[in-house]
């Protein structure tokens, strides 16, 4: 009597653990499926996925002026915010259709790799291990940075030497805090005392009320972040170039066609400027006999259609977003006050150089 | 009705085994999903799993920490990055567990105060910290006071031996030479001695019916030896500054990323612990405190020799919950720029690509750390609760 009373009582427990149990199992086949779906997407591409959702989920900083920044309105507006817009220009003939993620240095790459955005345009630097053993693939480099200090006038530091036993923030999670360890290692200088802070805010903080005697960071986000300190004046950015910073866009490895099509993208601004093709002048060349230009725009032959993109898609990022000309001034050029230097197109003297397009 | 004829699908015993073994495949099931998974994801992006990287000579860790207890240069392996960023949890979480402890049982304990005045400072205290995010208060302890300190060039200076400056709190220190060990070891001495004349006191009052007034001025008057051996012996290290490289040097440091992390943490705790001490207190009967009264003593000393010690028993468990808390929490480093072992080993994961293998290690970490104070938590437990006989 008793044990039977016991199992009616034990009955209910009995059918949930069973229902949920059985939701496991469910669970697990889902998993199996889900699987599958993202091998068959894997040999699909990543273009297909994003021309099927109509946006582009692009990974930004959101934090350093000039290259990802919320302006006034609102808006996401910088050069990694425009390589997003000739994304979303080219594939979509709209430069609004962009998703911007916010990342921050240590979430970037786990957000690519998991597919959380379909490209990271986060002013990341192309180095080998990143490329490799972080399973990055890197389209060319839309800006070439080195790594600078920015002292204070007061510190009396006037070179890297001047630096021994002085304190200096760094940013954590960058190449940056690995290259200041470097440098200060060739120097032999051992006393230095770096800050590192997980908040480029906290960072700039501190090194504002004077925790810091010196920053290091990149040179173009120094100039950037310079120029939003209370008295710009009172700060000097040295001299000293510590590294070589090649930053450009990346995306997920093992997936050529999205790859190739945000390379050529990327490339199409370069070209453009070469060709001397501006947003305003534009319609001016709808007629031109020239056959590079012709095939460049999309009026002759099939390149874009054979990658997948539109044929036409260059001619879209021009239209929206202008040449990387016009992009530069836009953002870095106009606002900041930072000469073009390296990041000047090889016919004057500097780096960039797109390969042709035929 | 015998056992043997009942089937086995209505058998309790069986149904209950049965329940357990679908359970813990169950949960199989999920580790094995969940592991199949990630291993799936690492080959696709062509990763490999492993920990020999930390214990590789030949790798460097190849960044510089500046706030560590021990040497360590940019070219050490990263186990070596892993230790510092260890002792600096382990410091910051040891000294917050002393003075959280210690804040929360004054703070707990004015709340029962009969001064108003008292009451409502604890209660005001209590319910802003323990109401407030802890990151919050994190950024405002580093942001908003020490980043806000004097700069280095025209410290805050405190009877000429304290430093504030926001790139450190410096504060006088023992060096370590003969002369403070001897001192050491001649206070210890006297503490010893101390101890002997007290309980020879008690034991003359006691059983002799004697005043014992001899023994108490002999025990002062070690007392006071003991004070001047330290005083006048003892050799401190004083922090002087040094205008030509504008730096202040000798005594202790304290960086203001550690003082943060280690008074917000502190602050926050005790608001906590102070309930918990609240708490044990009311849970001993009003009778007790009646009882102790009519006996004709003294408030001061109801508390210490009745109350307190019945409420330890009830404020113990809930005690090593704050405690765990603490040394959880103490992962909120990075957010004030303070390297510990969280923070250490971010760095090392984005600069290795191992960040599976790094979540790993920090994770057995402060499992390990917390498991410890629980086991320590709970023999102290098990010390103070009533042996019966």
């Amino acid at each position: 009597m008793l044990d039977t009373t016991k199992i009616t009582k034990k009955g209910p427990t009995l059918i949930l653990t069973t229902l949920f149990m059985l939701a496991l199992t469910a669970c697990g086949g889902g998993q199996q499926a889900s699987e599958n779906t993202t091998e068959t997407t894997a040999s699909t591409s990543r273009l297909d996925t994003i021309k099927q959702r109509g946006t582009l989920i692009c990974g930004v900083n959101g934090e350093v002026p000039g290259f990802s920044f919320v302006d006034e309105n609102g808006q996401y507006s910088g050069l990694d915010v425009d390589i997003c817009r000739a994304i979303a220009a080219a594939l979509f003939d709209d430069p609004t259709k962009v998703d911007y993620r916010k990342l921050s240095a240590q979430e970037r790459f786990t957000a690519v790799q998991s597919g959380e955005v379909d490209v990271l345009n986060r002013n990341t630097t192309w180095t080998i291990s990143r490329d490799t053993a972080n399973g990055m693939e890197f389209a060319p480099t839309i800006f070439y940075d080195g790594q600078g200090i920015m002292v204070t006038k007061a510190s009396g530091v006037t070179d890297v030497n001047g630096l021994g036993g002085k304190s200096i923030c760094v940013l954590a999670g960058t190449t940056t805090e690995q290259n200041l360890a470097d440098q200060m290692r060739k120097r032999g200088i051992t006393d230095y005392n770096p800050v590192v802070s997980d908040d480029v805010d906290t960072l700039y903080a501190a090194y504002q009320e004077g925790r810091c005697e010196g920053v290091t960071a990149d040179r173009s986000q120094l100039v950037a972040r310079r120029s939003i300190l209370p008295t710009p004046d009172d700060h000097i950015i040295l001299d000293v170039v510590l590294s070589k910073e090649p930053l450009g866009p990346a995306v997920k490895n093992g997936d050529s066609a999205w790859f190739d099509g945000v390379k050529w993208i990327t490339f199409a601004l370069i070209q453009a400027e070469e060709f001397g093709i501006t947003s305003e002048n534009l319609a001016t060349f709808d007629n031109t006999e020239d056959p590079n230009i012709r095939r460049f725009l999309g009026l002759d032959d099939k390149l874009g259609e054979e990658m997948g993109l539109p044929n036409d898609f260059a001619a879209r990022v021009v239209k929206h977003v202008g040449n990387y000309g016009e992009v530069y001034e836009r953002n870095i050029g106009q606002p900041l006050g930072l000469e073009r230097g390296l990041n000047q197109l090889w016919t004057e003297g500097g780096l960039l150089y797109s390969p042709p397009f035929r | 009705m015998s056992e043997e004829q009942i089937p086995f699908w209505r058998d309790s015993r069986f149904l209950k085994i049965l329940i357990q073994v679908v359970i813990l495949l169950g949960v199989f099931l999920l580790f094995g999903v969940f592991g199949r998974n990630l291993i799936n994801n690492f080959q696709q992006l062509g990763l490999s799993f492993g920990f020999d990287f930390i214990f590789d000579p030949d790798l460097n860790s190849r960044f510089d920490i500046g706030d560590s207890p021990i040497p360590y240069k940019a070219t050490d392996p990263y186990s070596r990055a892993i230790l510092v960023g260890l002792l600096n949890s382990l410091r910051v979480m040891i000294v917050g567990l002393i003075l959280a402890f210690i804040l929360g049982v004054i703070v707990g304990i004015s709340r029962l105060s009969d001064n108003w005045l008292v009451r409502q400072l604890a209660t005001l205290y209590i319910e802003t910290l323990r109401n407030t995010p802890l990151l919050l208060q994190l950024f405002f302890w580093y942001t908003a006071v020490f980043l806000k300190l004097p700069k280095i060039d025209n410290p805050l200076i405190v009877m000429n031996t304290l430093f504030l400056s926001n790139q450190g709190i410096y504060l006088p220190y023992p060096a370590a030479d003969w002369q403070n060990f001897f001192v050491m070891v001649f206070v210890v001495v006297s503490l010893g001695l101390m101890i002997i004349l007290w309980r020879k006191r008690n034991q003359a009052i006691v059983q002799q019916g004697a005043t014992g007034n001899f023994y108490q001025g002999l025990l002062i008057a070690v007392g006071i030896i003991a004070i001047l051996g330290i005083g006048l012996g003892s050799n401190w290290r004083f922090p002087e500054y040094d205008g030509q490289i504008q730096r202040i040097q000798g005594g202790l440091t304290l960086s203001p990323e550690f003082t943060a992390l280690l008074v917000g943490l502190t602050v926050y705790t005790a608001a906590f612990i102070a309930e918990v001490v609240r708490a044990g207190i009311q849970s001993v009967s009003q009778g007790q405190w009646e009882a102790a009264k009519a006996l004709g003593l003294p408030s001061g000393l109801v508390m210490r020799l009745v109350i307190f010690p019945q409420a330890l028993r009830v404020m113990i468990p809930p005690l090593t919950s704050e405690f765990l808390n603490l040394a959880k929490n103490s992962s909120l480093a990075s957010a004030v720029a303070y390297r510990d072992i969280y923070a250490v080993s971010s760095t090392i994961s984005n600069q290795t690509g191992k960040s599976v293998e790094m979540l790993i290690i920090v994770m057995i970490t402060y499992l390990m750390i917390n498991l410890i104070i629980s086991v320590v938590m709970n023999s102290f437990n098990r010390f103070v609760q009533i042996k019966e006989k």
